[in-house]
């Protein structure tokens, strides 16, 4: 699914992204774990096309497509959804008015018409029910006044109406209480399939005993310095990222 | 001949149409000296330093149109706002079409300041109100005031409310190649009455049209005025929009200025607060592109205790366009417990456009609460990255950012469907279908 080769990225000249080698296959969640400032929200914003990051080295493949020169918008078309750490407030524009134009728009670049009106609402019906959203929220303007909680919840909300092949999820845990944890991992965890993949990227091995992982990794300062299965996470939790440091300047 | 000239020479001609022995002759006789000595405003003022009208000036306007043209409805409907049922004031080249108006006796007067200075049952408001807040120092006001002798009136007496929102229409047919209107509206809003009026100057053609507009508003004890003002104008129209507004005790009047077209547009809006817990609100869209130039000169003059104003201007600015915002705030010393808000916010999309933006706090109490704030940036390029990483492309994620900036302002429109035809002009403005009715 998504191929990843000694990609180097930087900001303003400053390298990030240090040459990171990431293989994803259709039907896995991997975990992205790190210490701050470790490169893991840039990777995410990276694959997703954002364009003040430069992309000095490497390629990121997508189903066998070089996605290089993909504007964001492309690339969303393509497949890649980006779950925000802080999504953005949108006054005026509502939940339900914003997925139309996000869904159609994507339609359109795939060459299919606008879905009809029944059908829309059908969908919205049934991913607002897998995430407990209630049918007032979705008439409120996007992300405004919402909370921590509420917005991670659209965010999972909108990854289930667009149905990506690729979705990463960027600190989604981070803001959540327990009871918003577990209703955002349980639509995570409803949304696998063997066709889609996952990256979860997260600080904290918490969301990990929700949304099991495949696979984990730890970035360093913009490495992938170790790799294994769900119990690095655990190792990680109990021992922290000290001894991964030392491991990599070792 | 320059304008101020050909204006003062005209005004013996002028005299030979209306009524000498009207009182309100003599309101014009004083006017007109007023602006021979002062004549058109300079960038010299500080009040005008970046708003110029020397090139207006040199323009040869035809102070009286020659002929009555006629149009027909069809052909500019598309300026009314024809969704719902409104009372319509029009007038075609600065005379009153009755053909293409609809107004009303009907315990509220919704006619003609022609009809209010000559009719005798008028003549008592005339005399109270007419030219008693409006400036008679202000050298473009005391233009309009010795010319006055057509515009809206409108008269809604104690505790009364229109049927429908009153429409005032100002169409230009280009019938003269260049044409000066002077158009004078009184509003009077007694005690606990209530309007909604909806105020449009139109060009039909690419002829040159300078309109110096004064409108005086005055609004009773517990009276509630929304007045909204659309200026999308053709690109060779050019408009002075002078407004003053009195207000008594617990009035609520809400003022909204769209700035969607024109090649310049001034905009004097001045509340006086006349009473207490008074509340006062000026809200502005402005999307300028081309050369135009739009300028807001707010004032707000808080006379007395325990009242608010709330201020929001929003500006996008594209091409070579250029806005101004100046926000005068004075607070009398009586004028304790005082709640000012004034909100500025800019996007300035090309590097040839220009804003600039002037608060103005003249604070002489000492118990108030006065806050002003004023933003000029670029896109919030996170925030377009969030819409395109959703599928939605630059141009319409970058259309939605601008209509999402604006739309505070358009929140406090209470005519919904003139809120949806702000919103679909914004959208043309914008040059984007984002698949729903914005």
């Amino acid at each position: 699914m998504l191929e990843i080769k000694n990609l180097h990225a930087s900001v303003e000249d400053k390298e990030i992204l240090k040459g990171i080698d990431l293989k994803v296959n259709a039907g896995e969640v991997h975990a992205i774990m790190g210490p701050n400032g470790s490169g893991k929200s840039t990777l995410a914003s990276v694959i997703a096309g954002k364009e003040e990051f430069e992309v000095e080295e490497g390629n990121i493949m997508l189903e066998g497509e070089d996605l290089e020169d993909l504007a964001p918008e492309e690339r969303a078309h393509k497949g890649i959804f980006l779950s925000f750490q802080y999504p953005v407030e949108i006054p005026g524009v509502s939940v339900t008015n914003f997925i139309k134009t996000a869904i159609n728009e994507s339609r359109k670049a795939r060459g299919l018409e606008e879905m009809p009106a029944n059908e829309m609402l059908k969908k919205i019906r049934e991913k607002s029910e897998l995430l407990e959203i209630d049918r007032k929220f979705l008439s409120r303007s996007l992300n405004e006044g919402f909370s921590g909680g509420e917005k991670k919840r659209n965010e999972i909300f909108q990854m289930a109406m667009m149905e990506p092949k690729l979705a990463i999820l960027d600190e989604t845990d981070s803001g959540l209480d327990i009871d918003a944890l577990r209703i955002v991992a349980n639509g995570v965890n409803k949304l696998r399939n063997k066709d889609n993949a996952i990256i979860v990227i997260t600080h904290y091995q918490r969301l990990l005993d929700y949304i099991v992982p495949d696979y984990v990794h730890v970035l360093y300062n913009g490495k992938i310095v170790k790799s294994g299965t769900k119990e690095l996470a655990l190792e990680l939790e109990e021992k922290g990222y000290d001894w991964i440091k030392q491991e990599a300047t070792v | 001949m320059d304008l101020k000239e050909k204006l003062i020479s005209s005004f013996l001609a002028f005299e030979n149409n209306v009524d000498l022995d009207h009182p309100v002759h003599e309101v014009r006789s004083e006017a007109i000296k007023n602006f021979e000595i002062k004549g058109f405003p300079s960038k010299k003022e500080e009040a005008w330093k970046y708003t110029s009208l020397n090139s207006l000036q040199k323009v040869d306007f035809s102070i009286f149109p020659k002929e009555e043209s006629t149009l027909e409805y069809k052909d500019v409907k598309k300026y009314f706002l024809h969704e719902i049922d409104t009372y319509k004031i029009v007038f075609v080249d600065g005379v009153y079409s009755s053909y293409l108006s609809e107004t009303t006796h009907d315990g509220v007067d919704v006619c003609l300041m022609s009809s209010a200075f000559s009719k005798p049952m008028f003549r008592q408001v005339i005399e109270v109100y007419f030219n008693k807040v409006a400036s008679k120092d202000e050298s473009l006001t005391t233009l309009n005031t010795a010319f006055c002798k057509e515009g809206a009136y409108i008269y809604i007496p104690k505790n009364k409310m229109p049927k429908k929102p009153i429409q005032i229409l100002h169409l230009a047919t280009g019938n003269e190649a260049a044409l000066m209107l002077q158009p004078r509206n009184l509003v009077v809003v007694e005690d606990n009455a209530e309007v909604q009026i909806i105020e449009r100057h139109q060009s039909l053609t690419e002829n040159e049209v300078f309109t110096n507009s004064v409108t005086e508003i005055y609004a009773g004890k517990d009276a509630i005025v929304d007045y909204y003002k659309v200026q999308n104008d053709a690109p060779t129209a050019s408009l002075v929009d002078n407004t003053y507004i009195s207000q008594k005790d617990n009035s609520v009047v809400r003022v909204h200025t769209f700035s969607f077209g024109g090649k310049l547009i001034r905009n004097n809006l001045n509340f006086y607060q006349n009473g207490e817990r008074i509340d006062s609100t000026l809200k502005g869209v402005t999307i300028l592109g081309d050369k135009q130039h739009v300028d807001h000169h707010t004032l707000v003059h808080h006379r007395q205790p325990n009242c608010e104003s709330h201020q929001d201007y929003k500006g996008i600015f594209g091409d070579s366009s250029t806005g101004v915002f100046n926000g005068k705030i004075i607070v009398d010393k009586i004028a304790q417990k005082t709640d000012a808000f004034q909100q500025n916010n800019n996007i300035l999309l090309s590097d040839r456009a220009t804003i600039n933006s002037k608060p103005q706090l003249e604070i002489f109490a000492d118990d108030v609460k006065c806050s002003h704030g004023c933003t000029i940036g670029q896109l919030d390029e996170d925030a377009l990255f969030y819409l395109r990483s959703r599928g939605i492309p630059k141009k319409e994620a970058t259309a939605l950012l601008m209509y999402a900036f604006a739309n505070n302002v358009l929140a406090s429109v209470r005519i919904p469907e003139l809120k949806a035809r702000i919103n679909k002009i914004i959208a043309n403005k914008l040059g984007v279908r984002v698949g729903f009715d914005l």
